[in-house]
């Protein structure tokens, strides 16, 4: 099933212009807040009425304004998370998850118990949502938009008003969804994390404008859209898929098998063959016109420059390239400056295996 | 003290039959006004929550006239309903009831507007984009958590409907066994020499009931509102 999203609407002072398809996995819609990704759903949704353009889940049209289409809200089988659950609290957590199917007519008992274990809140289903905690919340709320069997789920910043722990406790649900669900997720965040962790591609939203859009690793790996991507010091860094070869258990490492060749990084609790996304943060790359040795850092990654920008902040970002997989390095300029630093020039980057984040380390099945 | 004398009992009877009648009768539109002065904008919404709330603030007296106006067999309302329906209000218990509703009418659509402005819309849009169409997203979540609301309107109401005298009075008058209520009967009472003891049965009576429907309104709302915000036994 594909999405393809067409729009232009004024809200106050922000002129909305979105266009852009997507397919199944997650798709990102990612920017700063107040530039309009949570209008762009509320239109997808029908919540909002767009002043003109196109909203299509495969060949069912949920608005056209060339043709006077516009689908009330409740026939369009979207399934909506918002940012807080919006749990019923007048009933329990079993009659919130089967409120949606009751009115689609998708009662089906198997998918239900499906749901339930995918999310882990079988447990749950007697109580009523007043003294779930905040995680527990969101997952029923997840599990209550899936069960209205929905053709495309829409995600507002489903984690922000969730602490780490909690966040922590969702992503993998939300791994598992990803991967298993057929239809497109639409995923709004302005948290580069959850990027890195969940989203298949990405679009990029600025002032209201869809400015870019791509793979999750091509975005995020992009020079120029740094500016977007890097929202703070320690934010920018490429994508780089992965799986797990080996686990060197006395040295507490695990192996992965890359495009830039073997990385070293801290154990990891999965199994051999599991398809990971690390992201390699800028700041975290060394680079060394010179193979170190009696180095403490285990990953030496043998390339070459493709491009250099400075950015607001005075710093160079390097882009390099090995066997045609990018990644980012964010240096000083007297370093440029020393190493001589052009495209095209060889050399070696260090990352220390203990700057791989376990916590932005996605799993792909 | 407490036997009753024939007349006293029909006057008992009919109070609550003429307040159970209006209360009931004034409930399914006192829901569809509140909801429509809470949630929608339409053209004329000032002026109807105007009208609704003119019975709070007119003597009842003067309702009680304009009804006998509108509503009488010569009115221009009353005769078309007469000629066409046989239905006739004036000087019939049914119009007691009818005052008694349009008496209580602002009492009860003010307490169910303001618990339907107090149900969070978000909880609505979510119940729509669940595929619920509107009035089912009203049936299943506006009007479940406005309940401890509606039924304190239904309370308020049903205390005005039972206490009810000016408009009733001017409309259908004071006729035993038709139009006479308890505080008509306890005004007729008072103003017949040796009437106090009857006066007396049926203030007592009137406090009897009004704590009745105070204490179940009480007890009804803390079941509901304990069931809303999720209690856990």
């Amino acid at each position: 099933m594909s999405v393809e999203i067409s729009l232009r609407h004024r809200i106050g002072a922000l002129d909305i212009a979105a266009d852009f398809t997507s397919a199944a996995g997650i798709t990102a819609l990612f920017g700063r807040s107040g530039s309009g990704k949570t209008t762009l759903v509320n239109m997808v949704a029908g919540l909002t009425r767009p002043d003109s353009g196109i909203i299509k889940i495969s060949d069912n049209i949920l608005f056209d304004s060339a043709r006077g289409i516009n689908l009330p809200p409740h026939k369009r089988r979207v399934g909506y998370v918002f940012q807080e659950a919006r749990l019923f609290p007048h009933l329990t957590v079993k009659q919130n998850l089967n409120y949606g199917a009751f009115f689609t007519k998708a009662r089906d008992m198997r998918h239900f118990s499906h749901i339930v274990s995918l999310l882990g809140i079988g447990h749950l289903l007697e109580r009523r949502p007043l003294h779930l905690s905040g995680g527990e919340r969101q997952r029923i709320a997840i599990g209550r938009a899936l069960l209205s069997d929905p053709d495309i789920l829409l995600m507002d910043e489903p984690l922000a008003s969730l602490d780490d722990d909690r966040k922590g406790e969702i992503l993998p649900y939300l791994e598992r969804l990803r991967d298993e669900a057929e239809m497109p997720i639409l995923y709004v965040t302005h948290a580069v994390p959850e990027i890195a962790r969940l989203a298949t591609s990405v679009v990029l939203i600025n002032d209201g404008k869809s400015i870019a859009s791509g793979s999750a690793a091509e975005i995020l790996g992009r020079l120029d859209l740094l500016p977007f991507t890097a929202q703070d010091e320690s934010g920018a860094g490429a994508l780089i898929d992965a799986s797990i070869s080996r686990h060197e258990v006395d040295d507490q490492l695990t192996i992965l098998a890359s495009p830039l060749g073997e990385l070293r990084i801290p154990a990891l609790g999965a199994a051999i063959g599991t398809h990971l996304r690390v992201q390699i943060k800028a700041r975290d790359v060394m680079l060394s016109l010179t193979r170190p040795t009696d180095i403490s850092a285990l990953n030496i990654v043998r390339c070459q420059v493709t491009e250099l920008r400075e950015d607001d902040g005075g710093m160079v970002n390097v882009s390099l390239e090995r066997d045609g997989t990018t990644f980012l390095a964010r240096i000083t300029p007297k370093s440029a400056r020393d190493l001589k630093l052009a495209p095209a020039k060889p050399l070696y980057a260090v990352i220390k295996s203990v700057a791989f984040d376990r916590r932005l380390i996605g799993t792909w099945n | 003290m407490l036997s009753f004398t024939p007349e006293e009992l029909v006057a008992i009877h009919l109070s609550l039959k003429i307040a159970l009648v209006a209360t009931a009768a004034s409930l399914p539109p006192g829901l569809l006004v509140a909801w429509a002065l809470a949630r929608r904008d339409f053209w004329g919404k000032t002026l109807l929550n105007g009208i609704v709330h003119l019975p709070l603030i007119l003597p009842p007296v003067v309702t009680g006239y304009l009804l006998l106006l509108l509503m009488g067999r010569k009115g221009p309302i009353g005769s078309i309903l007469d000629q066409y329906f046989g239905i006739v209000f004036a000087f019939r218990w049914t119009g007691a009831a009818l005052a008694a509703g349009i008496m209580g009418f602002p009492l009860l659509v003010r307490a169910i507007r303001l618990s339907i402005e107090l149900v969070d819309r978000r909880l609505e849009q979510a119940a729509v984009t669940l595929g619920a169409a509107p009035i089912w997203v009203f049936m299943t979540v506006t009007l479940p958590l406005a309940l401890p609301g509606i039924i304190a309107g239904t309370i308020l109401s049903f205390g005005k409907a039972l206490g009810e005298f000016g408009a009733t009075i001017t409309f259908v008058s004071n006729i035993p066994g038709e139009t006479q209520t308890i505080p008509t009967a306890i005004y007729t009472y008072t103003n017949v020499p040796g009437g106090e003891t009857a006066a007396m049965r049926l203030v007592v009576i009137s406090i009897i009931i009004s704590m009745a429907a105070l204490v179940l309104s009480e007890l009804l709302a803390r079941r509901v509102s304990a069931k809303v915000i999720g209690d856990e036994r």
